[in-house]
């Protein structure tokens, strides 16, 4: 489902870089798509925090992770209603996602190749990290189309690899139960 | 950078960025039947008895199809309508 919503989303910033701001901002609702998504994001982050939480660095990562997403969501609405001015405020987006990129890596305890999940979660960790060099570099040059679309494509790299989660798939000779199995003997 | 990059909008004329605007939501659709053809096991529905409630909720190609019916349907349509006003007026 997250996978689902990504993909949306990178398909709104693929095509809010094609037609430009004037025209992807005569819509309201379009305007206030992106942060309302972000924050509602970070908002739902809070349950998985508590929900999800197996262990400490668990908790914390999901908990930061939630912050940084309502962060940069309520202050990019800001923007957006033009409450807020000054274009450091753009600076929330690139910390959002370095954010969740290390909090992707930091409670993934297994290595690259140990399980699907394991891999979808390193993946999606480092995508995070380069992809906030994207929104960094669109925060000093706002109407660079190589930062838009950059942006765009982390997104659909993240609906790709969240897509091609599965827990019980075999992928790379481990899947969760054997690779419990073997880690026990 | 060179300037083709910097600009505020892709530089291509508007029945360009129409079409490509246009051309999203499809190419979404077309990715989300290749892949329920070639990776028929990622459809649950196939097999119903074998699978719990959530993987027959959640079919991925079938989300991946209907990401591409959502956005073409309901946001490249009014995208492309004020497209062609911007460039009218």
């Amino acid at each position: 489902m997250f996978a689902t919503g990504f993909l949306v989303l990178a398909a709104c910033l693929l095509a809010q870089a094609i037609v430009g701001d004037e025209v992807w901002n005569q819509s309201a609702w379009r305007r206030y798509f992106f942060p309302g998504f972000g924050f509602v994001m970070g908002l739902a982050m809070w349950g998985v925090a508590v929900l999800a939480a197996g262990s400490t660095i668990h908790l914390l990562a999901h908990c930061a992770w939630a912050q940084v997403m309502m962060l940069a969501g309520g202050a990019h609405l800001g923007l957006a209603r033009g409450k807020l001015q000054h274009r450091f405020w753009r600076l929330t987006m690139p910390l959002a996602l370095g954010v969740s990129g290390l909090a992707f890596l930091a409670h993934e305890e297994h290595g690259w190749l140990y399980s699907r999940s394991a891999l979808v979660h390193h993946i999606c960790g480092w995508t995070l990290v380069v992809g906030a060099l994207f929104p960094l570099g669109g925060a000093f040059r706002p109407s660079s189309n190589f930062f838009r679309l950059g942006f765009a494509a982390t997104f659909v790299v993240l609906a790709i690899a969240l897509f091609a989660l599965r827990d019980s798939g075999p992928v790379l000779g481990n899947v969760p139960s054997t690779a419990r199995g073997a880690a026990s003997r | 950078m060179r300037p083709s990059l910097t600009r505020h909008r892709l530089d291509a004329p508007g029945s360009r960025r129409t079409a490509a605007v246009a051309a999203i939501g499809p190419l979404i659709m077309l990715a989300g039947v290749l892949w329920a053809i070639t990776q028929p096991d990622r459809l649950p529905l196939l097999d119903p008895d074998a699978h719990g409630f959530w993987s027959l909720a959640v079919e991925p190609p079938l989300l991946v199809l209907l990401a591409g019916i959502f956005f073409h349907r309901f946001i490249a349509s009014g995208l492309i309508h004020d497209l062609c006003g911007s460039e009218v007026g």
